[in-house]
């Protein structure tokens, strides 16, 4: 027993290395595991706090950027109208009986964003009292960015679209064949559509848009224009490099989509998996 | 004693602070950042007790890791780093380490670089190495380590230049 102390006490340092360093590899492995880490997150009081300090003064010398995209944006919506008035204002009132629309939109700052690891994160400056939840969309007014990971009161973290673990349903504009959207980790404005089967039509510059078969998206968001594609190793489907619309390394200002009808989806989905 | 664990404490604060929200930005390239928080792990006081130096080196890297969202990787890249610092030491200054009465402003400049590239280098090497988590990447693990330390390596020679204490 006495021994056994001895020991103890004279190997306490490396004892103390193996112990903190499992520790440490743990999280590292849970925080590759989805929706895993509960306990190291950028989106709690404290990083929080440190960081939207740091965002106010960063948002306030990019004030003139922000207008820009805002005005941008008004002049893509006011055209949108204008076209909605000449054609289908018939059809709009005949449609009344869902008064609100599937998709609810709020708006939030980004307060931290990062492109540069292998698994990025965004961390946004509303949360559950806000009414966000896990698994809701976010994009800005030229592309998307991720999915909502993690909430507390007032801030949730975003897994980004580069981010290894990210997988998002993606279609061609023109056709209806799908794939998956993932990142390999290189280039922050490069992301990959796997999985497209080989008889898509594809194109150099042709748009690529969000799949309507998730309920984290609607469909028809734009992602990006296809870079290059190569077919895979069974020569069966193609990977295709796609160009953002996005720049993933300067967002100021997002939307957080919720998927009003999700719960009655998902009940509809399970009645039949039984 | 007192005033040491002051400094040691607000240079813990200083750094992690300065790390997460401007070093992290800086994307030099598009991916080399350097991490200069390691400056606490090289500076922390030689005859210190080594088991609180783990405790502390393991909190810094946490620290960084909520900020930035990464699991575990930094904590794990100070603890090794922080492991392995008595034998870099012994292995640059040699036998004076063994009498506790170095002050590394004071070393020449051969051993001091030696010290700290060696410190950087497995502590980046860590990082990146747990941040890929593939053995399929072990060259753009090599690259990022490469280059990082390079940054982070100027970075902490220059700090430890600027802030050095032999001429007050």
């Amino acid at each position: 027993m006495q021994q056994i102390f001895n020991f103890l006490i004279r190997n306490k340092n490396s004892i103390l290395f193996l112990i903190l360093f499992v520790v440490s590899v743990y999280l590292t492995i849970q925080n590759h595991a989805f929706h895993k880490s509960r306990f190291v997150s950028s989106a709690n009081f404290v990083t929080g706090g440190v960081y939207s300090w740091s965002n106010n003064i960063n948002t306030y010398l990019h004030l003139d950027e922000y207008n820009e995209r805002l005005l941008e944006e008004n002049n893509k919506l006011r055209n949108i109208i204008s076209n909605i008035h000449d054609s289908i204002s018939v059809e709009k009132q005949l449609d009344s009986t869902s008064f609100e629309g599937d998709y609810l939109f709020r708006t939030a700052r980004v307060i931290n964003n990062n492109f540069s690891k292998q698994d990025n994160y965004l961390t946004l400056n509303r949360g559950k009292e806000s009414g966000i939840q896990q698994e809701f969309g976010v994009i800005t007014s030229q592309g998307i960015v991720g999915i909502v990971d993690r909430v507390n009161d007032e801030y949730s973290r975003v897994i980004s679209i580069l981010n290894s673990r990210s997988r998002i349903n993606a279609q061609l504009n023109n056709t209806n064949h799908f794939g998956s959207l993932v990142w390999d980790g290189k280039d922050p404005n490069i992301v990959q559509l796997i999985d497209v089967p080989r008889q898509a039509p594809l194109q150099k510059g042709d748009t690529i848009i969000t799949g309507g078969r998730s309920l984290i998206y609607p469909k028809g968001l734009p992602i990006g224009s296809i870079e290059d594609f190569t077919l895979d190793q069974t020569q069966s489907y193609y990977t295709i490099n796609i160009k953002l619309f996005n720049d993933m390394t300067n967002i100021g200002y997002v939307y957080i989509i919720e998927n009003v009808n999700k719960e009655e989806i998902e009940k509809l989905q399970e009645v039949d998996e039984q | 004693m007192n005033s040491k664990l002051f400094s040691n404490i607000t240079r813990f604060i200083i750094l992690v602070f300065l790390q997460v929200l401007i070093l992290n930005n800086i994307n030099f390239a598009g991916y080399i950042n350097p991490y200069l928080y390691v400056l606490f792990i090289i500076l922390y006081p030689f005859a210190g007790n080594q088991s609180l130096f783990l405790f502390l080196s393991f909190l810094l890297g946490l620290s960084v890791d909520i900020f930035e969202d990464s699991g575990g990787i930094n904590a794990a890249a100070c603890l090794v780093a922080a492991f392995v610092r008595p034998n870099l030491l012994r292995f640059s200054f040699g036998i004076s380490y063994d009498h506790q009465n170095i002050r590394l402003a004071a070393t020449p400049f051969g051993s001091k670089l030696s010290y700290v590239f060696l410190m950087v280098l497995i502590h980046h090497f860590v990082l990146f190495s747990l941040e890929m988590f593939s053995i399929n990447h072990i060259l753009l693990i090599l690259k990022k380590t490469l280059f990082s330390s390079i940054f982070t390596v100027t970075l902490t020679l220059l700090s430890l230049t600027l802030f050095s204490k032999k001429y007050r």
